[in-house]
């Protein structure tokens, strides 16, 4: 049975979720009457990650043990035709009605129209250049949700063959690698193999949203951030980092450090969770 | 008893410190934070090393804007050998930043859409939190900006600094920023610009095709490569430098590092001026200078008696086995006086 209402009321979490760096100031998103989003159908394979725990990375879970309940997540990275279908059914997120407060202005900047995916990209490939606002409300609409940071860690611990593959030189290397690769946006997901849940592209082909994404704060002065959950990188990292040698995560970790919800970036995208 | 001790103690500290603060401040070179700007603003000419900008000359102070695009590319490390390099301004050094004390310098970071990371600048020219790394943090497709006012001379290092901090710089991401003083420095007929930088890859020096970086090997300190302006052949060949005898030759040399200290010499010459890491302090007739990691120099030299001279870091294996080795070449009159070969006398023995 789904979990949809028709009436599903969005943004009561927008004044919580500004993304507030040291130093800079708030960006203060003003309240907006609720929007209304109509659901959407998908067929979307979810896969269910038993819970566990996994050493937290950094900040205040750095060392720590984190719990992770059970959830389900997406197998792959939401793609253009299925946030396509989406637009349609919720027009008011296209590129041309979408209010300013919620994307920038590379939200889908690279689509020909409203309704046309870019000419470079496939039906198939993940949909980028959309803002965490809209991630948010496309899992809204399919009755899912975003996957927390530590979801999304504890299902990218593993390899092809094993649940946690972090102690592994060459998985860490492998990632790096993928982060290296240009353009891994524009081709269609799935083609890699999938990780021991069975989980796609988790690597090397979009970075992807995380509910609490912005719970990381990475102030840019990467070396300095030392109070507790801004502890981040080099002086600060070598107090506060569980394993200085994973350099693939300080990337993920600076990448959403680097972002704020209403940014389009080329190489994001996203894929959606959902409790048991 | 202790108590008064200490209060003894604090207040002689303090007026320590206030006799220092008073002849900190008397101190002419640093007087940057006086020096109006007259106004008018300039956008720096984008010159690719070895090339550096005309000197400031006498100018006034004025705004200087430095616009800079973070680049990732694949480019040669080698003849066949390439990496994923990570640049400002896409070279390795970045393009190099030249300005006079007192300037005030709009800087604008821009991270290119098709990156796949985020980027910033710490400038070490500048006095503010982390050299501008936090007001310039800026993920793809988006711009960052912040203005500083040069307050120092010298030749500073730049570089990323965003996590992980050490692979940005082993992937490239250094240059220079040169604060001339008040009237500029010395006219010399020739100025250069190269940086030193030490490279990790998964194979080893003179492997072929896209090499990736090793983090093992970096963290390990055991480079494969070391280069100058990120390419073995960058002063070789077609690239070497082209003197004339006569002419005076000044280096704006830094070291982007990640890990390794540069012993810099030039085979054949004397430096005949080198500002000390940089800075103020000028020490006359030096061989070989070491430039730490992060750290620059301006090396100064005449040249004398045609002929080639090799710039080399004189910590040597990495001179002949990892790359770090430049040409200058030096056309024009013969000068016996200073040089000459003698004929070899056929010995009976």
């Amino acid at each position: 049975m789904k979990r949809l209402s028709l009436f599903i009321v969005l943004f009561t979490a927008v004044l919580t979720s500004c993304h507030n760096r040291q130093g800079v100031a708030v960006k203060e998103v003003p309240a907006v009457s609720p929007q209304i989003l109509n659901p959407v159908e998908t067929d979307k394979k979810m896969l269910t990650i038993q819970g566990g725990s996994y050493l937290g990375f950094l900040g205040k879970d750095s060392g720590r043990i984190v719990e992770v309940k059970s959830f389900k997540i997406d197998e792959a990275p939401v793609t253009n035709a299925e946030f396509l279908e989406f637009l349609k059914k919720n027009p008011q997120w296209t590129r041309s009605k979408v209010s300013r407060l919620y994307a920038d202005d590379a939200y889908l900047h690279n689509w020909k129209s409203d309704y046309e995916i870019p000419d470079n990209a496939k039906p198939e490939s993940p949909v980028t250049n959309i803002s965490w606002f809209a991630a948010k409300a496309y899992a809204k609409s399919v009755g899912k949700r975003l996957p927390s940071i530590d979801e999304w860690e504890y299902a990218a611990l593993a390899d092809e063959v094993s649940k946690d593959a972090s102690g592994k030189a060459e998985f860490t290397q492998y990632i790096l690698n993928s982060y290296q690769k240009k353009g891994m946006y524009k081709t269609s997901i799935k083609q890699q193999k999938p990780n021991y849940y069975g989980l796609y592209d988790l690597y090397g082909m979009v970075w992807e949203w995380t509910e609490d994404f912005n719970s990381v704060m990475i102030s840019g002065e990467s070396r300095g951030d030392s109070s507790q959950n801004e502890s981040l990188f080099c002086s600060g990292a070598a107090l506060t980092t569980s394993d200085l040698t994973n350099y693939a995560a300080f990337m993920r970790y600076a990448m959403r450090g680097s972002l704020k919800a209403d940014y389009s970036v080329n190489n994001l995208g996203f894929r959606c969770a959902k409790d048991l | 008893m202790k108590l008064m001790i200490r209060t003894l103690i604090l207040s002689a500290l303090m007026m320590f410190g206030a006799c220092k603060q008073n002849s900190y401040r008397a101190d002419a070179d640093l007087n940057g934070e006086n020096i109006k700007t007259d106004g008018t603003t300039e956008v720096m000419d984008l010159v690719a090393p070895p090339y550096v900008q005309t000197p400031v000359g006498d100018r006034s102070a004025k705004k200087v804007v430095v616009n800079l695009e973070i680049i990732e590319k694949i480019g040669e490390l080698s003849d066949g050998t390439e990496y994923n390099f990570w640049t400002f301004n896409g070279t390795v050094p970045g393009t190099f930043i030249r300005a006079r004390v007192g300037d005030e310098i709009e800087l604008n970071l821009k991270n290119n859409e098709n990156n796949n990371l985020p980027h910033n600048i710490d400038l070490h020219a500048v006095n503010g939190p982390g050299g501008g790394a936090e007001a310039s943090f800026v993920t793809p497709g988006k711009e960052g900006s912040f203005t500083f006012k040069a307050l120092n001379p010298g030749l500073y290092v730049y570089h990323c600094a965003t996590a992980p901090v050490g692979m940005h710089i082993a992937n490239g991401m250094y240059g220079l920023i040169l604060i001339e003083p008040e009237g500029g420095l010395p006219q010399v007929d020739k100025e250069y610009y190269i940086m030193q930088g030490d490279f990790y890859t998964k194979g080893k020096f003179g492997e072929k095709g896209l090499q990736e970086f090793d983090i093992d090997k970096a963290i390990d300190e055991h480079a494969e490569y070391v280069v100058f302006n990120g390419h073995t052949g960058a002063l070789l060949g077609d690239n070497e430098l082209l003197v004339k005898t006569g002419e005076t030759v000044r280096i704006f040399f830094g070291n982007g590092g990640p890990n390794l200290t540069s012993s810099l010499h030039i085979i054949g010459e004397i430096f005949d001026r080198v500002y000390t890491e940089g800075g103020t302090t000028i020490t006359k007739n030096v061989q070989t200078t070491s430039v730490p990691a992060g750290g620059a120099v301006i090396v100064e030299f005449k040249a004398d008696v045609p002929g080639e001279y090799v710039l080399v870091d004189h910590a040597i294996f990495r001179a002949f086995h990892k790359g770090a080795l430049g040409k200058i070449r030096v056309s024009g009159e013969e000068n016996p006086q200073i040089f000459k070969k003698n004929e070899q006398i056929d010995k009976v023995l």
